[in-house]
């Protein structure tokens, strides 16, 4: 009796693409000062949030030994040594101002680029990988001492009450041209971990009514008998949630709603799942394996006609479910990051990539974007150039999560993100 | 069937209009035409006004739909009734507002459609030219027609008092209007309001557009910059679009509709986008000047300056309520220049003898408010009347394609209200008509009280969101719950099943797990 070729257990398949995301971190970083590229393409700038993902991912290295900790404390050390280093002021080609830093950093230089704004989120979340880093880094040698002070020092330094811009709630962003964006955050959104560690600063916090005012601004809706609190793009239930392990720990929105903001990713994956195959607009590939609607790369803003039908794509745009706008585009990514809250689900859509779009995959790494309603050059569909280190960052965190819960049971021994939950008004499960 | 005479009547002038067709003279355009008819209706340029009464019952200032609405209740009631207008009879409505806006509008989606044909299995038409025109001869013949309900001639005929000219009062009880003077028991101000003038440097020299004077085009612009995202903003960027203009709107907010829910803004403007309109968010007209011909206007959006060469430019960025030269002073009348006369929720102003209603007074200024005060404040000024503004279920659509329609309360004002909400979607590609009419774009959305079938407001986004809002608003103000609205029975296929669907969705959100295991238990007997 011949014998089949052993299928790839589910651990061995994600322990493959867990290792493949992580390698965009070790290929595109700049390491002399830290600096990690927003994309693989050529003469892309460093990204602060990529830097965040990439202090994230580099405990996760360890753990897998892809990287030994000596490798990963040099390179933890020259990335915080360069972000408390570098310059702050309101010069418009410094670094950051008042502990925050500009979105788009030039990959050498380490000054601003392409004008970007002081970011909230993204300072966030590099933020976030400086905290897992001091944390996971926890031995008494000089380096990770060291690593842990300069953490507290980046942290400290921001001044999250000047970021409010004198409104209610944090603003999204500030140019030295022009001063603050003149919007803040409105509905749900991937703000949740600015909030808490935004409450949680010892030296500059943002006060608590804030964060109950920004959750006046929800929306809890009934959607193919699904109720959620929504928001459109998949990543928004996912980035707080790579660090912070919101199962059973409730503020008082979802006290009286019920529900936690766990379980709330879990449904909004049964809706991107519920949207794909009613699949409202008739797209190629839309089915129960084939979700993933999100902030993510796309086609290029152009209109075609597909099959008789006029179809608009979008370049790089925050797609949504299921208000939209949709144009057949999914992330790859983002459905794989999903796996904590909706595994079999999720699996079951890797699985149904590797068989049905084997092209989009190149050695086990997703792309930021795919689009089979675009197909040609022999290709089963559209495929985002490169590879968008957002994504890879997800990918590797949220696989850790679910496999080993690392990042998870890290971040609750941060002391931050405690304080900052239970000033948002937290508790119950691993809070109390 | 009275009503059912060939479409070609509508084009000819009718009993009432005083103009014929045929009488016309040589050289004379369509929409001249038309508007020599509807003068006639709206303010007869051989009009002879009145001879006063003694004292009138009641004084109305201003003929705009709350006007025209208080002096025919207060007419049907049997009291003695003056209204007076200064200008054209149907107000902004009429004249420069809702319906020439919906007639272009009309026009409009009839060329999107003709180009959208292929999507309908139809065959898009080998040329598609624009006659403007055409078009706006169509949107006059549309006002002449609806300007003879209420001509001057008809209101006269209904026992109204019609006088034109500028109205002033001379003290509490009298109102002198052409040289005469008007005694009243009571009064009611509607008197309106109009475009804002936006301070912008080089605007009022280089000239601009408003709903003033956009209905007065010739030609279609080539290229229109649109400054606000606001109703009027939108409906008439999308509908210039549709005419071939190349629209850029300038919207100094992160969203278009502001006041709307953010969905619904996002679908408008994905639609507005999809149209061709080249859509500026966070953006400032900061400077206008002229180089030529052209209009050059300089944009800022986060810092970041640009210029765009246009032809013309619409500001439609809110309205100024007509409080000034009506001499309120003199009758006790307290105003607000920015907010308009002051009114209590009666709409009795700081003289108990005079009353308001409509855009002078009220926050929120339609055609439908304008007339549901009035109706309030006439009630209230004749009688003992006890009725309240704030009791009304106030409704509220912009025309854009697709519609959105309001009514109640939104997400933010219950929550800042400490009542616990929650919003059943249904989205309108799960609605059959929707999908077999191509109109998928959109949701229905009602809110209800956590725990509760009781609605506290809806947003509609559809194309005809405008019709079925209305369903909501009786459910609303009758106190009907989403219980009772699932047990109703709609035609099928329909577009307002969506609500029904909305009822349906939280009937089955109420099987809790235990009423469930009681089902099965019963089932199981």
């Amino acid at each position: 009796m011949a014998t089949e070729p052993q299928a790839e257990s589910d651990d061995d398949l994600l322990q493959r693409f867990q290792r493949a995301a992580f390698g965009y971190f070790t290929t595109q970083v700049n390491p002399h000062n830290g600096l990690v590229a927003d994309t693989s393409r050529a003469g892309s700038p460093a990204s602060i949030a990529v830097v965040g993902f990439a202090l994230s991912c580099y405990p996760v290295g360890v753990e897998r030994g892809w990287m030994a900790r000596a490798d990963a404390v040099a390179r933890v050390l020259v990335t915080l040594r360069f972000f408390c280093n570098s310059r702050q002021g309101d010069q418009s080609d410094a670094t950051g101002y008042k502990g925050f830093y500009y979105h788009f950093l030039d990959m050498t230089t380490g000054q601003r680029v392409w004008q970007s704004e002081l970011s909230l989120i993204d300072t966030t979340l590099l933020l976030a990988g400086v905290l897992t880093a001091s944390v996971y880094f926890s031995e008494d040698t000089p380096e990770e001492t060291e690593i842990r002070e300069r953490a507290d020092t980046i942290y400290r330094r921001i001044d999250w009450q000047w970021a409010r811009g004198g409104e209610a709630t944090a603003r999204q962003g500030w140019k030295p041209e022009s001063g603050f964006l003149h919007y803040g955050w409105d509905g749900y959104d991937e703000a949740t971990i600015l909030y808490v560690l935004g409450l949680a600063s010892p030296t500059h916090p943002i006060p608590e009514n804030s964060y109950v005012r920004w959750t006046a601004t929800y929306q809890w809706e009934n959607i193919y008998d699904y109720e959620y609190l929504y928001a459109g793009p998949l990543f928004i239930h996912h980035f707080s949630q790579a660090w912070i392990d919101f199962a059973s720990i409730r503020d008082q929105f979802m006290r009286e709603k019920d529900s936690d903001y766990f379980e709330n990713s879990r449904r909004a994956i049964h809706v991107q799942r519920e949207y794909a195959r009613r699949n409202p607009y008739g797209f190629a590939g839309y089915g129960k394996d084939y979700w993933g609607i999100t902030a993510n790369d796309g086609p290029g803003f152009k209109t075609l006609k597909i099959d008789g039908r006029e179809r608009r794509f979008l370049g790089y745009a925050a797609r949504g479910v299921p208000y939209g706008p949709d144009d057949g585009t999914i992330d790859p990514c983002g459905t794989l990051a999903s796996l904590p809250f909706a595994p079999a689900l999720t699996l079951s859509a890797l699985r149904h990539f590797c068989e049905r779009y084997p092209d989009m995959i190149r050695d086990s790494r997703l792309p930021s974007g795919f689009n089979p309603t675009l197909s040609g050059d022999g290709r089963s569909g559209w495929v985002s150039e490169g590879y968008f280190g957002l994504d890879q960052g997800i990918v590797v965190l949220m696989i850790e999560n679910y496999r080993s819960q690392l990042i998870w049971n890290l971040m609750r021994r941060c002391p931050y993100i405690g304080s900052g939950l239970r000033r948002a008004g937290f508790t119950g499960g691993w809070l109390s | 069937m009275t009503n059912a005479m060939p479409q070609q009547d509508d084009i000819l002038p009718q009993q009432g209009d005083s103009v014929s067709h045929n009488e016309a003279p040589s050289g004379e355009s369509p929409s001249d035409r038309y508007h020599r008819s509807l003068l006639e209706n709206v303010h007869p340029p051989t009009w002879r006004n009145p001879t006063p009464a003694d004292e009138y019952n009641v004084v109305v200032i201003g003929a705009g739909p709350g006007g025209l609405t208080a002096a025919r209740e207060a007419a049907a009631l049997g009291a003695k009734v003056a209204l007076i207008e200064r200008d054209l009879i149907g107000g902004d409505c009429l004249n420069i507002g809702c319906v020439p806006s919906k007639a272009l509008i009309r026009t409009a989606r009839l060329y999107a459609e003709m180009r959208d044909a292929e999507n309908f299995g139809g065959q898009v038409p080998g040329d598609i030219s624009i006659g403007f025109p055409a078009v706006m001869a169509r949107m006059r013949r549309i006002q002449t027609r609806l300007s003879r309900a209420d001509s001057a001639q008809r209101l006269t005929e209904a026992g109204v008092d019609v006088y034109f000219g500028a109205a002033r009062f001379a003290g509490p009880d009298v109102v002198a209007v052409a040289g005469d003077a008007l005694r009243f028991k009571k009064a009611l101000v509607a008197t309106g309001a109009r475009p804002l003038t936006p301070p912008i440097p080089g605007l009022a020299e280089t000239g601009y557009l408003t709903n003033e004077n956009v209905f007065d085009l010739t030609e279609c612009p080539r290229r229109l910059l649109v400054m606000g995202g606001g109703p009027l903003g939108c409906e008439l960027a999308q509908a210039f679009c549709r005419f071939g203009s190349h629209v850029i709107i300038a919207q100094d907010e992160p969203m278009f509709l502001p006041k709307e829910e953010r969905d619904a803004a996002q679908i408008l403007s994905d639609a507005l986008s999809r149209d061709g309109i080249e859509v500026h968010l966070n953006t400032s007209v900061v400077a206008v000047h002229r180089e030529g011909t052209q209009k050059i206007v300089d944009l800022l959006c986060a810092g970041d300056t640009s210029s765009v060469s246009v032809d013309e430019i619409l500001a439609g960025i809110g309205r100024a309520p007509n409080v000034e030269n009506l001499n309120l002073e003199a009758a006790g009348v307290g105003y607000d220049i920015a907010t308009g006369i002051r009114v209590d929720d009666f709409l009795q102003t700081s003289n108990p003898r005079i009353y308001a209603a409509g855009d002078v007074c009220l926050d929120h200024k339609f055609t439908h408010v304008a007339e549901a005060s009035a109706r309030i404040a006439v009630r209230n000024a004749l009688f003992l009347g006890g009725k309240r503004l704030s009791a009304l279920t106030i409704p509220w659509c912009t025309y854009t394609d697709p519609e959105i329609a309001h009514v109640g309360l939104y997400v933010r004002e219950a929550w800042e209200n400490a009542i616990p909400v929650k919003t059943f979607t249904i989205l309108m590609h799960d609605v059959d008509r929707a999908v077999t009419d191509g109109e998928e774009d959109g949701f229905v959305k009602i809110h209800v009280r956590e725990h509760t079938d009781r609605i506290l407001g809806a947003t509609v986004v559809s194309r005809h969101a405008g019709e079925m809002i209305n369903g909501l608003s009786l459910a609303i103000s009758s106190g009907i719950g989403l219980r009772a609205l699932a047990r109703v029975v709609y035609a099928y296929p329909t577009q307002a099943e969506a609500i029904k669907m909305a009822a349906d969705a939280y009937n089955r959100a109420r099987v809790t797990p235990t009423l469930k295991s009681l089902a099965k238990r019963w089932l199981a007997q």
